[in-house]
């Protein structure tokens, strides 16, 4: 590194940390829905990815028909395509938790194999009705720009909607889960299932709008994965292990353990990425990560950990 | 056979007998699956047929495996891809040095290595490929690397009582963490390609129908022994202190058991099953790569056995018979149907048959086979049929 100037050092170091912090943002969206779903009804949900991939074809699709019958809206439609990934999701979610998962409470090792059967008829589904080849979705000019603090600093601007979306999303799940009617029903199932039942709450519908809220959420996360990356049907399951390892590390029921282990695994993984090639920048992860929890094998941050 | 009498009882022979084989039926499934594996297959399927039989076989050690350690001891494994993966890869680099020697590789820059060493610079054969010069080693490593492996994986975990999901995930990403080692390691295993072209082993041909028939009946017996052993632990107080921990752990834990050591125990056992089949599976296939050992594979090993029944040794063999036969014939000829109907297999096993297929026999085909043999009129024949299918063992 003897050729580089102080001055370069520190702009690699920046927008280094910068692309992980990007990570950061995917894992933590990825991460919220499976914390939120394993919370609150013990149920590891392997399709999770698919909903993200939901989210992004959602996107994909409209900023196809946007620009080929309005163009004009090309730089506002973003503003309609969130809310709309964010309805698909939720909708197919609520019918999934409707016809599968509501009958699968309290068996996660079940789930699990569920899920994952669940997770390939989804991906069979965008194969043969969307097409197997990747796609990518028309984006206004202004989301693929970037900002330059300084001279030889690059910050892609669409990183930093996404990570001002992941504290939005994050603030207002947390404000959501603790003003809100809904939010209040949700924490008293989490705590205690037949005593809410008892008391009036209907758990059923309280876990179906959990579960479809999740999926949302991955929905959302979706439509911004679409100015990042481009779309196939198989997008989502590269990021399912790492979004799970991520859960895991952070120890399962803490939010703050979540951010801690997502904001490790992300700026962990870039900056060996930067120093190796990406399979062995993997392998290390991994082996770093396995050894953390051997030490730790509740994760990082258990409040209570329920199995 | 729990008496006194049946525990004083001098004859050895008797006892083992007993402990194999609990009741009649016991005894009936394993012969009638000997019988299967050992007789039909051979003289009805085509040399094709046959060695496709023999991979899915391979398969059948793992699920057997699954069987010990998810359904019996209650942990769910989703990466037995990784020690299918290390006898598979265990047996290919004694395979590939035998198929590398300097005669055949004279056209390399250096002679005498793999050839995909030499297409990515490696001049000089790795130390850890060393051992695999000599069979003897190589058949010791197949047992010892996946042993070590579980080992070093699950103790820590155990001890920290990690169990259930968190363990399934784990084990899923070590999985992933193997592949990704496998792929970045191209000039030393071969990458995504694998390691192929293989051809000899000991100077012995393993390609031709002979050598696969013989290979078949090699898997066959294996098999069988290995579901004995099984069997065997599972009837020894050991067994009991695996099911008694799947079923109330805190409850065993309070009686003075140390419930890491069983756990590990089973986990490396079902490791070094596995290990026995990935060996098998490269002798028989000719190549070993990194996509037959992944994330994907290593669950289609779970959903085998749980088709054929999580807690049924047999069960499982025929689990993984049946789903990849099926997997063969309609991936081919359908893609897109099958993955629907693949999919929807993981859904209805977890809803409609949480026992898989023995579970079919036992709580339907048997009990109406019973009814029917009450009645005089009984047709022998209608029974045959129904007893091909049974898959049920304790």
């Amino acid at each position: 590194m003897g050729d580089y100037t102080i001055q370069e050092i520190y702009s690699v170091v920046v927008m280094q940390s910068f692309s992980g912090l990007s990570l950061l943002c995917i894992f933590v969206l990825m991460g919220l829905g499976l914390y939120i779903i394993f919370g609150q009804m013990g149920v590891i949900n392997m399709a999770h990815a698919e909903f993200l991939v939901m989210g992004s074809y959602t996107m994909c699709l409209f900023s196809k028909f946007i620009s080929a019958n309005f163009p004009w809206m090309m730089n506002y439609y973003i503003i309609l395509a969130v809310p709309l990934s964010f309805a698909v999701a939720f909708g197919v979610g609520y019918l999934v938790e409707w016809l599968l998962i509501s009958r699968l409470y309290k068996r996660a090792l079940d789930t699990l194999l569920a899920t994952w059967g669940l997770s390939l008829i989804f991906q069979q589904c965008f194969r043969s009705f969307i097409g197997a080849r990747e796609i990518s979705a028309d984006l206004p000019d202004w989301l693929m720009g970037t900002w330059m603090p300084t001279d030889s600093i690059f910050i892609p601007v669409n990183g930093l909607v996404l990570l001002a979306l992941t504290i939005a999303i994050t603030v207002g799940l947390v404000l959501f889960m603790t003003k809100s009617r809904l939010g209040l029903r949700m924490r008293a199932t989490t705590q205690n299932r037949e005593m809410s039942n008892a008391l009036g709450v209907n758990t059923k519908m309280t876990d179906r709008l959990t579960f479809a809220l999740a999926c949302g959420i991955s929905g959302i996360a979706g439509a911004f994965f679409t100015t990042m990356a481009s779309t196939s049907p198989t997008a989502g399951t590269n990021y399912i292990v790492d979004s799970f390892l991520v859960l895991v590390l952070g120890g399962l029921g803490s939010l703050l353990g979540l951010f801690i282990s997502a904001a490790f695994l992300g700026i962990l993984s870039s900056v060996l990425e930067f120093f190796m090639s990406g399979s062995l920048a993997k392998v290390w992860l991994y082996l770093i990560i396995f050894v953390v929890l051997m030490k730790f094998t509740r994760g990082l941050f258990s409040a209570r950990i329920r199995t | 056979m729990n008496s006194l009498k049946d525990y004083t009882d001098p004859s050895f022979s008797k006892l083992l007998y007993q402990r194999l084989f609990a009741n009649k039926e016991a005894l009936v499934g394993f012969l009638i699956l000997t019988a299967l594996l050992l007789l039909v297959l051979p003289l009805f399927l085509s040399p094709f047929r046959l060695g496709l039989a023999g991979r899915y076989l391979c398969y059948a050690f793992v699920a057997v495996g699954l069987v010990m350690c998810w359904g019996k001891a209650g942990i769910l494994s989703l990466g037995q891809g990784m020690f299918f993966g290390a006898g598979g890869y265990c047996m290919a680099m004694f395979l590939k040095l035998e198929a590398s020697d300097p005669e055949s590789t004279a056209i390399q820059t250096t002679p005498g290595i793999p050839d995909f060493m030499d297409w990515n610079q490696v001049t000089e054969l790795p130390w850890f490929w060393m051992p695999f010069k000599s069979f003897p080693l190589t058949v010791l490593l197949i047992l010892v690397v996946p042993l070590v492996l579980a080992f070093v994986m699950s103790f820590f975990y155990f001890k920290g009582r990690v169990t259930g999901v968190v363990f399934a995930i784990l084990t899923q990403s070590m999985v992933a963490c193997l592949w990704y080692f496998i792929v970045g390691n191209q000039g030393y295993f071969g990458g995504i390609n694998g390691i192929t072209d293989l051809k000899t082993l000991n100077g012995w041909d393993i390609r031709e129908d002979s050598s696969q028939r013989i290979l078949y009946f090699i898997c066959s017996l294996l098999l069988l022994a290995c579901i004995l052993l099984s069997r065997y632990i599972l009837s020894s107080r050991l067994g009991r202190v695996l099911v008694a921990q799947r079923d109330m752990e805190n409850r065993v834990r309070f009686s003075g058991y140390n419930i890491t050591s069983f756990k590990v125990f089973v986990f490396c056992f079902a490791a070094v099953i596995s290990s026995i089949g990935g060996a098998l599976f490269t002798l028989q296939v000719g190549f070993m790569s990194p996509n037959l050992i992944g994330v994907v594979p290593s669950i289609d090993m779970v959903i085998f056995t749980a088709v054929g029944g999580r807690e049924s040794l047999l069960g499982a063999v025929y689990g993984a018979l049946a789903v990849s036969y099926a997997k063969t014939i309609f991936s081919e000829a359908y893609p897109n149907l099958w993955m629907f109907f693949y999919g929807g297999v993981f859904i209805a096993i977890v809803l409609f048959l949480p026992k898989g297929l023995a579970g079919l026999y036992q709580d339907n085909i048997k009990v109406w086979v019973k009814n029917w043999m009450r009645k005089p009129e009984t047709d022998p024949e209608s029974l045959k049929i129904k007893e091909s299918e049974v898959n049920n063992v304790e």
